[in-house]
Protein backbone atom coordinates (compact mmCIF):
# COMPACT_ATOMS: atom_id res chain seq x y z
CA UNK A 1 0.00 0.00 0.00
CA UNK A 2 1.29 3.45 -0.98
CA UNK A 3 1.92 5.98 1.80
CA UNK A 4 -0.90 8.50 1.70
CA UNK A 5 0.09 12.17 1.72
CA UNK A 6 -1.03 14.34 4.60
CA UNK A 7 -4.31 15.95 3.49
CA UNK A 8 -6.01 17.90 6.29
CA UNK A 9 -8.12 20.01 3.92
CA UNK A 10 -9.34 17.05 1.87
CA UNK A 11 -10.09 15.16 5.11
CA UNK A 12 -12.76 17.76 5.85
CA UNK A 13 -14.60 16.54 2.76
CA UNK A 14 -14.93 13.07 4.26
CA UNK A 15 -17.11 14.35 7.08
CA UNK A 16 -20.89 14.20 6.92
CA UNK A 17 -23.23 11.43 5.90
CA UNK A 18 -23.12 12.02 2.13
CA UNK A 19 -20.83 10.26 -0.33
CA UNK A 20 -17.28 11.62 -0.46
CA UNK A 21 -14.99 11.56 -3.48
CA UNK A 22 -12.03 11.90 -1.10
CA UNK A 23 -13.08 8.71 0.69
CA UNK A 24 -13.28 6.92 -2.65
CA UNK A 25 -9.88 8.17 -3.85
CA UNK A 26 -8.33 7.09 -0.53
CA UNK A 27 -9.79 3.61 -0.99
CA UNK A 28 -8.36 3.47 -4.51
CA UNK A 29 -4.99 4.72 -3.21
CA UNK A 30 -4.60 1.47 -1.26
CA UNK A 31 -3.93 -0.18 -4.63
CA UNK A 32 -3.08 2.71 -6.93
CA UNK A 33 -0.03 5.01 -6.60
CA UNK A 34 -1.75 7.33 -9.10
CA UNK A 35 -4.66 7.83 -6.74
CA UNK A 36 -2.24 8.55 -3.87
CA UNK A 37 -0.42 11.23 -5.85
CA UNK A 38 -3.74 12.64 -6.96
CA UNK A 39 -4.66 13.25 -3.32
CA UNK A 40 -1.34 15.00 -2.75
CA UNK A 41 -1.66 17.31 -5.75
CA UNK A 42 -5.27 18.12 -4.93
CA UNK A 43 -4.37 19.04 -1.34
CA UNK A 44 -1.60 21.26 -2.71
CA UNK A 45 -4.08 22.94 -5.08
CA UNK A 46 -6.48 23.57 -2.18
CA UNK A 47 -3.65 25.14 -0.15
CA UNK A 48 -2.32 27.29 -2.99
CA UNK A 49 -5.71 27.96 -4.61
CA UNK A 50 -4.13 27.08 -7.96
CA UNK A 51 -4.96 24.20 -10.30
CA UNK A 52 -1.96 22.09 -11.25
CA UNK A 53 -3.29 20.43 -14.41
CA UNK A 54 -2.20 21.13 -17.95
CA UNK A 55 -4.92 20.25 -20.41
CA UNK A 56 -5.17 19.57 -24.13
CA UNK A 57 -3.00 18.25 -26.90
CA UNK A 58 -3.50 14.52 -27.20
CA UNK A 59 -7.11 13.61 -27.93
CA UNK A 60 -7.43 10.06 -29.02
CA UNK A 61 -6.14 6.75 -30.13
CA UNK A 62 -5.00 5.93 -33.66
CA UNK A 63 -7.62 7.18 -36.15
CA UNK A 64 -9.80 8.85 -33.51
CA UNK A 65 -10.02 12.56 -32.78
CA UNK A 66 -12.07 12.39 -29.62
CA UNK A 67 -12.69 10.41 -26.47
CA UNK A 68 -9.37 11.09 -24.75
CA UNK A 69 -8.82 14.26 -22.77
CA UNK A 70 -5.12 14.88 -22.38
CA UNK A 71 -4.13 15.93 -18.88
CA UNK A 72 -0.68 16.43 -17.37
CA UNK A 73 0.53 17.55 -13.95
CA UNK A 74 2.62 20.72 -13.93
CA UNK A 75 4.44 19.25 -10.90
CA UNK A 76 5.67 15.97 -12.40
CA UNK A 77 8.77 15.82 -10.20
CA UNK A 78 6.77 16.12 -7.02
CA UNK A 79 3.87 13.88 -8.11
CA UNK A 80 5.48 11.54 -10.69
CA UNK A 81 2.65 9.00 -10.75
CA UNK A 82 0.25 11.56 -12.19
CA UNK A 83 2.66 13.30 -14.58
CA UNK A 84 0.27 11.90 -17.23
CA UNK A 85 -3.32 11.62 -16.07
CA UNK A 86 -5.45 11.37 -19.21
CA UNK A 87 -9.20 10.91 -19.05
CA UNK A 88 -10.98 8.48 -21.36
CA UNK A 89 -14.64 8.89 -22.27
CA UNK A 90 -16.32 5.60 -23.09
CA UNK A 91 -19.59 5.37 -25.00
CA UNK A 92 -22.21 4.24 -22.50
CA UNK A 93 -25.04 1.85 -23.39
CA UNK A 94 -28.31 3.66 -24.20
CA UNK A 95 -30.24 4.26 -21.00
CA UNK A 96 -27.20 3.27 -18.88
CA UNK A 97 -28.21 -0.36 -18.59
CA UNK A 98 -25.35 -2.72 -17.72
CA UNK A 99 -24.90 -6.22 -16.52
CA UNK A 100 -22.74 -6.45 -13.39
CA UNK A 101 -20.40 -8.63 -15.48
CA UNK A 102 -19.83 -5.77 -17.96
CA UNK A 103 -19.14 -3.33 -15.13
CA UNK A 104 -16.62 -5.71 -13.55
CA UNK A 105 -14.82 -6.11 -16.87
CA UNK A 106 -14.56 -2.32 -17.30
CA UNK A 107 -13.24 -1.93 -13.75
CA UNK A 108 -10.73 -4.76 -14.23
CA UNK A 109 -9.38 -3.12 -17.38
CA UNK A 110 -9.12 0.24 -15.66
CA UNK A 111 -7.37 -1.12 -12.58
CA UNK A 112 -4.84 -2.74 -14.91
CA UNK A 113 -4.41 0.15 -17.35
CA UNK A 114 -5.19 3.27 -15.33
CA UNK A 115 -5.76 4.72 -11.89
CA UNK A 116 -8.84 2.60 -11.16
CA UNK A 117 -10.86 5.78 -10.62
CA UNK A 118 -14.09 6.18 -12.58
CA UNK A 119 -16.91 8.68 -12.82
CA UNK A 120 -20.21 7.03 -13.59
CA UNK A 121 -21.29 9.05 -15.51
CA UNK A 122 -20.03 12.35 -16.92
CA UNK A 123 -22.36 15.21 -17.82
CA UNK A 124 -22.57 14.08 -21.44
CA UNK A 125 -23.45 10.59 -20.25
CA UNK A 126 -20.24 8.71 -20.97
CA UNK A 127 -18.44 6.31 -18.66
CA UNK A 128 -15.48 8.42 -17.50
CA UNK A 129 -12.22 6.62 -16.80
CA UNK A 130 -9.95 8.99 -14.90
CA UNK A 131 -6.19 8.91 -15.15
CA UNK A 132 -3.88 6.93 -17.35
CA UNK A 133 -0.57 7.41 -19.15
CA UNK A 134 -0.06 8.00 -22.86
CA UNK A 135 1.45 4.55 -23.43
CA UNK A 136 -1.63 2.88 -21.93
CA UNK A 137 -4.18 4.58 -24.22
CA UNK A 138 -3.94 2.15 -27.13
CA UNK A 139 -3.86 -1.00 -24.94
CA UNK A 140 -6.89 0.29 -22.99
CA UNK A 141 -8.76 0.96 -26.23
CA UNK A 142 -7.92 -2.52 -27.46
CA UNK A 143 -9.08 -4.13 -24.19
CA UNK A 144 -12.33 -2.16 -24.26
CA UNK A 145 -13.01 -3.18 -27.86
CA UNK A 146 -12.59 -6.80 -26.83
CA UNK A 147 -15.55 -6.39 -24.47
CA UNK A 148 -17.57 -4.45 -27.08
CA UNK A 149 -17.14 -0.94 -25.73
CA UNK A 150 -16.02 2.01 -27.84
CA UNK A 151 -14.63 5.45 -27.06
CA UNK A 152 -17.09 8.36 -26.92
CA UNK A 153 -16.89 11.91 -28.19
CA UNK A 154 -14.89 14.95 -27.12
CA UNK A 155 -13.62 18.13 -28.75
CA UNK A 156 -15.37 19.67 -31.75
CA UNK A 157 -17.35 16.60 -32.65
CA UNK A 158 -20.68 14.92 -32.05
CA UNK A 159 -20.67 14.08 -28.38
CA UNK A 160 -21.85 10.66 -27.30
CA UNK A 161 -25.64 10.64 -27.75
CA UNK A 162 -27.53 9.89 -24.54
CA UNK A 163 -31.11 9.31 -23.50
CA UNK A 164 -33.46 8.59 -20.63
CA UNK A 165 -34.39 4.96 -19.95
CA UNK A 166 -37.47 5.49 -22.13
CA UNK A 167 -39.72 2.54 -22.88
CA UNK A 168 -37.44 0.19 -20.95
CA UNK A 169 -38.84 1.40 -17.64
CA UNK A 170 -41.08 4.42 -18.12
CA UNK A 171 -44.77 4.33 -19.01
CA UNK A 172 -44.74 7.96 -20.21
CA UNK A 173 -42.19 7.42 -23.01
CA UNK A 174 -43.71 8.67 -26.25
CA UNK A 175 -41.04 7.10 -28.45
CA UNK A 176 -38.26 4.55 -28.10
CA UNK A 177 -35.42 6.77 -26.88
CA UNK A 178 -32.96 3.92 -26.57
CA UNK A 179 -33.57 2.72 -30.13
CA UNK A 180 -33.10 6.23 -31.53
CA UNK A 181 -29.95 6.77 -29.45
CA UNK A 182 -28.44 3.52 -30.68
CA UNK A 183 -29.40 4.26 -34.27
CA UNK A 184 -27.96 7.79 -34.26
CA UNK A 185 -24.79 6.59 -32.50
CA UNK A 186 -24.17 3.96 -35.16
CA UNK A 187 -25.19 6.19 -38.07
CA UNK A 188 -22.93 9.06 -37.04
CA UNK A 189 -19.76 7.14 -36.12
CA UNK A 190 -17.60 9.41 -38.31
CA UNK A 191 -18.99 12.57 -36.74
CA UNK A 192 -18.51 11.04 -33.26
CA UNK A 193 -14.88 10.04 -33.73
CA UNK A 194 -13.59 12.57 -36.28
CA UNK A 195 -14.07 16.17 -35.12
CA UNK A 196 -15.15 18.35 -38.07
CA UNK A 197 -17.51 20.84 -36.47
CA UNK A 198 -16.93 24.45 -35.37
CA UNK A 199 -17.51 23.22 -31.80
CA UNK A 200 -19.23 20.44 -29.86
CA UNK A 201 -22.71 19.17 -30.76
CA UNK A 202 -24.91 17.15 -28.41
CA UNK A 203 -28.06 15.08 -28.89
CA UNK A 204 -30.20 14.10 -25.95
CA UNK A 205 -33.30 12.00 -26.21
CA UNK A 206 -36.07 12.40 -23.63
CA UNK A 207 -39.10 10.16 -23.85
CA UNK A 208 -41.64 12.66 -22.55
CA UNK A 209 -41.87 16.35 -21.60
CA UNK A 210 -40.74 15.55 -18.03
CA UNK A 211 -37.33 15.56 -19.75
CA UNK A 212 -35.49 13.54 -17.09
CA UNK A 213 -32.19 13.98 -18.98
CA UNK A 214 -32.68 17.78 -19.03
CA UNK A 215 -32.19 17.75 -22.78
CA UNK A 216 -33.77 21.17 -23.18
CA UNK A 217 -30.89 22.73 -21.23
CA UNK A 218 -27.99 20.40 -21.96
CA UNK A 219 -28.07 19.43 -25.62
CA UNK A 220 -27.83 21.29 -28.89
CA UNK A 221 -30.57 19.11 -30.34
CA UNK A 222 -33.19 18.05 -27.80
CA UNK A 223 -35.56 15.32 -28.96
CA UNK A 224 -38.44 15.29 -26.52
CA UNK A 225 -41.32 12.82 -26.68
CA UNK A 226 -44.77 14.35 -27.05
CA UNK A 227 -48.29 13.52 -28.22
CA UNK A 228 -50.64 15.47 -30.51
CA UNK A 229 -54.05 14.03 -29.72
CA UNK A 230 -55.98 14.09 -26.46
CA UNK A 231 -54.72 13.23 -22.99
CA UNK A 232 -56.12 9.81 -22.10
CA UNK A 233 -58.40 10.00 -19.09
CA UNK A 234 -59.89 7.37 -16.79
CA UNK A 235 -62.81 9.25 -15.24
CA UNK A 236 -63.37 6.67 -12.52
CA UNK A 237 -59.73 7.00 -11.46
CA UNK A 238 -60.07 10.81 -11.35
CA UNK A 239 -63.04 10.38 -9.00
CA UNK A 240 -61.03 7.95 -6.91
CA UNK A 241 -58.29 10.56 -6.45
CA UNK A 242 -60.93 13.11 -5.39
CA UNK A 243 -62.61 10.64 -3.00
CA UNK A 244 -59.24 9.95 -1.37
CA UNK A 245 -58.80 13.62 -0.58
CA UNK A 246 -56.86 15.12 -3.48
CA UNK A 247 -57.75 18.78 -4.03
CA UNK A 248 -58.00 18.53 -7.82
CA UNK A 249 -58.91 22.19 -8.24
CA UNK A 250 -55.86 23.42 -6.28
CA UNK A 251 -53.32 20.74 -7.07
CA UNK A 252 -54.12 20.14 -10.72
CA UNK A 253 -56.46 22.64 -12.39
CA UNK A 254 -55.06 25.85 -10.87
CA UNK A 255 -51.51 24.77 -11.71
CA UNK A 256 -52.17 24.10 -15.38
CA UNK A 257 -50.08 26.61 -17.40
CA UNK A 258 -52.45 26.37 -20.39
CA UNK A 259 -55.58 26.81 -18.21
CA UNK A 260 -57.06 23.95 -20.20
CA UNK A 261 -58.84 22.14 -17.36
CA UNK A 262 -62.12 22.48 -15.52
CA UNK A 263 -63.24 20.63 -12.39
CA UNK A 264 -66.80 20.93 -11.11
CA UNK A 265 -66.27 18.64 -8.14
CA UNK A 266 -67.45 15.59 -10.08
CA UNK A 267 -65.98 15.65 -13.54
CA UNK A 268 -62.67 16.79 -15.01
CA UNK A 269 -62.82 18.37 -18.46
CA UNK A 270 -59.76 19.07 -20.61
CA UNK A 271 -59.64 21.43 -23.58
CA UNK A 272 -56.74 19.67 -25.30
CA UNK A 273 -56.10 22.41 -27.86
CA UNK A 274 -54.86 24.61 -24.97
CA UNK A 275 -52.61 21.91 -23.47
CA UNK A 276 -48.95 22.93 -23.18
CA UNK A 277 -47.80 19.30 -22.66
CA UNK A 278 -46.23 20.23 -19.33
CA UNK A 279 -47.03 16.80 -17.81
CA UNK A 280 -48.06 18.32 -14.45
CA UNK A 281 -51.57 16.83 -14.36
CA UNK A 282 -50.27 13.45 -15.55
CA UNK A 283 -47.54 13.45 -12.89
CA UNK A 284 -50.05 14.31 -10.13
CA UNK A 285 -52.70 11.78 -11.21
CA UNK A 286 -50.73 9.01 -12.93
CA UNK A 287 -53.50 6.44 -12.52
CA UNK A 288 -56.11 8.69 -14.11
CA UNK A 289 -54.30 10.54 -16.90
CA UNK A 290 -51.89 9.39 -19.58
CA UNK A 291 -50.25 10.94 -22.64
CA UNK A 292 -52.33 10.62 -25.83
CA UNK A 293 -52.09 7.72 -28.26
CA UNK A 294 -50.72 9.62 -31.29
CA UNK A 295 -47.15 9.89 -30.08
CA UNK A 296 -43.89 11.21 -31.53
CA UNK A 297 -41.37 13.88 -30.60
CA UNK A 298 -40.76 17.60 -30.65
CA UNK A 299 -37.31 18.73 -31.85
CA UNK A 300 -35.70 21.70 -30.16
CA UNK A 301 -32.40 23.28 -31.06
CA UNK A 302 -29.80 25.50 -29.48
CA UNK A 303 -29.27 24.95 -25.75
CA UNK A 304 -25.85 25.25 -24.15
CA UNK A 305 -24.05 26.15 -20.95
CA UNK A 306 -22.39 29.58 -20.77
CA UNK A 307 -19.04 29.98 -22.57
CA UNK A 308 -19.12 32.63 -25.30
CA UNK A 309 -22.77 33.61 -24.80
CA UNK A 310 -24.77 32.98 -21.62
CA UNK A 311 -26.70 29.79 -20.94
CA UNK A 312 -29.46 29.11 -23.45
CA UNK A 313 -32.43 26.74 -23.62
CA UNK A 314 -33.38 24.94 -26.80
CA UNK A 315 -36.26 26.33 -28.83
CA UNK A 316 -38.74 24.50 -31.05
CA UNK A 317 -37.80 23.83 -34.66
CA UNK A 318 -40.10 20.89 -35.39
CA UNK A 319 -43.27 20.85 -33.26
CA UNK A 320 -44.11 17.21 -33.95
CA UNK A 321 -42.56 14.35 -35.85
CA UNK A 322 -43.34 10.65 -35.80
CA UNK A 323 -40.17 8.87 -34.75
CA UNK A 324 -39.95 5.50 -36.35
CA UNK A 325 -37.01 3.57 -37.83
CA UNK A 326 -35.07 4.24 -40.00
CA UNK A 327 -35.50 7.87 -38.81
CA UNK A 328 -34.61 9.25 -42.27
CA UNK A 329 -36.51 12.52 -41.82
CA UNK A 330 -34.67 13.46 -38.63
CA UNK A 331 -31.30 12.45 -40.13
CA UNK A 332 -31.96 14.64 -43.17
CA UNK A 333 -32.73 17.59 -40.90
CA UNK A 334 -29.59 16.98 -38.79
CA UNK A 335 -27.43 16.82 -41.94
CA UNK A 336 -28.91 20.12 -43.17
CA UNK A 337 -28.26 21.79 -39.80
CA UNK A 338 -24.66 20.57 -39.74
CA UNK A 339 -24.05 21.64 -43.37
CA UNK A 340 -25.07 25.23 -42.66
CA UNK A 341 -23.39 25.45 -39.24
CA UNK A 342 -20.10 23.89 -40.47
CA UNK A 343 -20.01 26.17 -43.48
CA UNK A 344 -20.79 29.44 -41.71
CA UNK A 345 -20.13 28.86 -37.99
CA UNK A 346 -17.20 30.52 -36.29
CA UNK A 347 -14.60 28.64 -34.29
CA UNK A 348 -16.05 27.61 -30.87
CA UNK A 349 -19.53 28.82 -31.82
CA UNK A 350 -22.32 26.48 -30.72
CA UNK A 351 -25.27 26.07 -33.04
CA UNK A 352 -27.51 28.09 -30.66
CA UNK A 353 -25.07 31.00 -30.75
CA UNK A 354 -24.86 30.67 -34.52
CA UNK A 355 -28.65 30.96 -34.81
CA UNK A 356 -28.58 33.98 -32.51
CA UNK A 357 -25.95 35.62 -34.73
CA UNK A 358 -27.53 34.97 -38.13
CA UNK A 359 -31.17 35.16 -36.99
CA UNK A 360 -33.71 32.36 -36.79
CA UNK A 361 -35.38 33.43 -40.07
CA UNK A 362 -32.16 33.15 -42.05
CA UNK A 363 -31.27 29.88 -40.34
CA UNK A 364 -34.65 28.29 -41.13
CA UNK A 365 -34.33 29.45 -44.70
CA UNK A 366 -30.88 27.87 -44.97
CA UNK A 367 -31.93 24.50 -43.57
CA UNK A 368 -35.14 24.43 -45.59
CA UNK A 369 -37.72 24.62 -42.80
CA UNK A 370 -40.88 26.71 -42.97
CA UNK A 371 -41.48 28.95 -39.94
CA UNK A 372 -44.48 27.85 -37.88
CA UNK A 373 -46.28 29.39 -34.91
CA UNK A 374 -44.87 26.86 -32.43
CA UNK A 375 -41.38 28.29 -32.99
CA UNK A 376 -42.41 31.60 -31.41
CA UNK A 377 -41.25 31.57 -27.80
CA UNK A 378 -43.07 34.76 -26.82
CA UNK A 379 -44.69 37.80 -28.52
CA UNK A 380 -42.54 40.49 -30.11
CA UNK A 381 -40.95 42.75 -27.49
CA UNK A 382 -39.95 45.68 -29.71
CA UNK A 383 -42.70 48.34 -29.34
CA UNK A 384 -41.44 50.29 -32.36
CA UNK A 385 -42.70 47.83 -34.94
CA UNK A 386 -45.99 49.02 -36.44
CA UNK A 387 -48.29 47.28 -38.83
CA UNK A 388 -50.45 49.00 -41.43
CA UNK A 389 -54.21 48.48 -41.32
CA UNK A 390 -54.09 46.40 -44.47
CA UNK A 391 -51.62 43.93 -42.92
CA UNK A 392 -52.89 40.87 -41.14
CA UNK B 1 -8.20 16.93 -65.24
CA UNK B 2 -10.28 15.85 -62.26
CA UNK B 3 -8.49 15.57 -58.93
CA UNK B 4 -8.44 12.26 -57.08
CA UNK B 5 -8.72 11.66 -53.35
CA UNK B 6 -4.99 10.94 -53.27
CA UNK B 7 -4.25 14.37 -54.80
CA UNK B 8 -6.35 16.00 -52.10
CA UNK B 9 -4.60 13.99 -49.36
CA UNK B 10 -1.22 15.24 -50.58
CA UNK B 11 -2.43 18.84 -50.92
CA UNK B 12 -3.91 18.77 -47.41
CA UNK B 13 -0.76 17.25 -45.93
CA UNK B 14 1.34 19.96 -47.58
CA UNK B 15 -0.94 22.63 -46.17
CA UNK B 16 -0.81 21.19 -42.64
CA UNK B 17 2.98 20.80 -42.82
CA UNK B 18 3.49 24.38 -43.95
CA UNK B 19 1.20 25.71 -41.22
CA UNK B 20 2.76 23.60 -38.44
CA UNK B 21 3.97 25.78 -35.59
CA UNK B 22 2.40 28.88 -37.10
CA UNK B 23 -1.31 28.28 -37.44
CA UNK B 24 -3.54 25.46 -36.27
CA UNK B 25 -5.89 24.23 -38.98
CA UNK B 26 -9.34 22.77 -38.39
CA UNK B 27 -10.75 20.10 -40.70
CA UNK B 28 -13.18 22.67 -42.12
CA UNK B 29 -10.26 25.02 -42.93
CA UNK B 30 -8.71 22.25 -45.02
CA UNK B 31 -12.02 21.41 -46.68
CA UNK B 32 -12.77 25.02 -47.60
CA UNK B 33 -9.25 25.55 -48.94
CA UNK B 34 -9.39 22.42 -51.10
CA UNK B 35 -12.80 23.29 -52.53
CA UNK B 36 -11.61 26.81 -53.27
CA UNK B 37 -8.49 25.49 -55.01
CA UNK B 38 -9.88 22.46 -56.76
CA UNK B 39 -13.67 22.82 -56.68
CA UNK B 40 -13.71 23.13 -60.46
CA UNK B 41 -11.79 19.88 -60.70
CA UNK B 42 -14.34 17.73 -58.96
CA UNK B 43 -13.27 18.18 -55.31
CA UNK B 44 -16.28 18.32 -53.00
CA UNK B 45 -17.02 17.99 -49.27
CA UNK B 46 -17.28 14.21 -49.35
CA UNK B 47 -13.92 13.83 -51.10
CA UNK B 48 -12.34 16.15 -48.51
CA UNK B 49 -13.93 14.15 -45.70
CA UNK B 50 -12.51 10.95 -47.16
CA UNK B 51 -9.11 12.59 -47.64
CA UNK B 52 -8.99 13.70 -43.98
CA UNK B 53 -9.95 10.19 -42.90
CA UNK B 54 -7.07 8.85 -45.02
CA UNK B 55 -4.62 11.38 -43.55
CA UNK B 56 -5.55 10.42 -39.99
CA UNK B 57 -5.80 6.66 -40.54
CA UNK B 58 -2.37 6.61 -42.17
CA UNK B 59 -0.87 8.31 -39.10
CA UNK B 60 0.61 11.15 -41.18
CA UNK B 61 -1.59 13.60 -39.26
CA UNK B 62 -3.30 13.50 -35.86
CA UNK B 63 -6.15 15.33 -34.22
CA UNK B 64 -5.23 17.68 -31.37
CA UNK B 65 -7.30 19.77 -28.98
CA UNK B 66 -6.56 23.33 -27.88
CA UNK B 67 -9.99 24.76 -27.04
CA UNK B 68 -11.16 23.25 -30.33
CA UNK B 69 -10.14 20.30 -32.52
CA UNK B 70 -7.31 20.71 -35.02
CA UNK B 71 -5.31 18.59 -37.45
CA UNK B 72 -1.52 18.59 -37.04
CA UNK B 73 1.59 16.61 -37.87
CA UNK B 74 2.34 14.18 -34.98
CA UNK B 75 4.76 15.77 -32.53
CA UNK B 76 6.00 15.48 -28.97
CA UNK B 77 3.66 17.52 -26.84
CA UNK B 78 5.13 20.37 -24.84
CA UNK B 79 2.78 19.58 -21.98
CA UNK B 80 4.20 16.07 -21.71
CA UNK B 81 7.70 17.34 -20.98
Amino acid sequence: MADLPNTPKLDELEKGKWPSFVKEIKMAAKKSPMAADLLGQLEQSYNEKIGHWKHGGIVGVMGYGGGVIGRYSDLPDKWPNISHFHTMRINQPAGWFYTSEALRKICDIWEKRGSGLTNMHGSTGDIILLGTTTDQLEPTFSDLQNINFDIGGSGSDLRTPSCCCGMARCEWACYDTMALTYDLTMHYQDELHRPAFPYKFKFKMAGCPNDCVASIARSDLSIIGIWRDEIQMDKAAVKEYADKGMDIQHDVVDRCPGKCMEWDGKELKIENSYCKKCMHCINVMPKALRPGKDRGACLLLGSKAPIIEGAMLSSVIVPFVKLEPPYDDIKELIDNIWDVWCEEGKNRERVGEFIQRVGMGNFLDAIGLEPVAEMVAHPRENPYVFYGEDEE
Amino acid sequence: MAKTKEDVVEAMFKMVKEAQGQKKLKPMDLTKAMIELYGDEGVDKQMCKDAIKELINSGRCVYTYYGGSYIEIPHQEGAAN
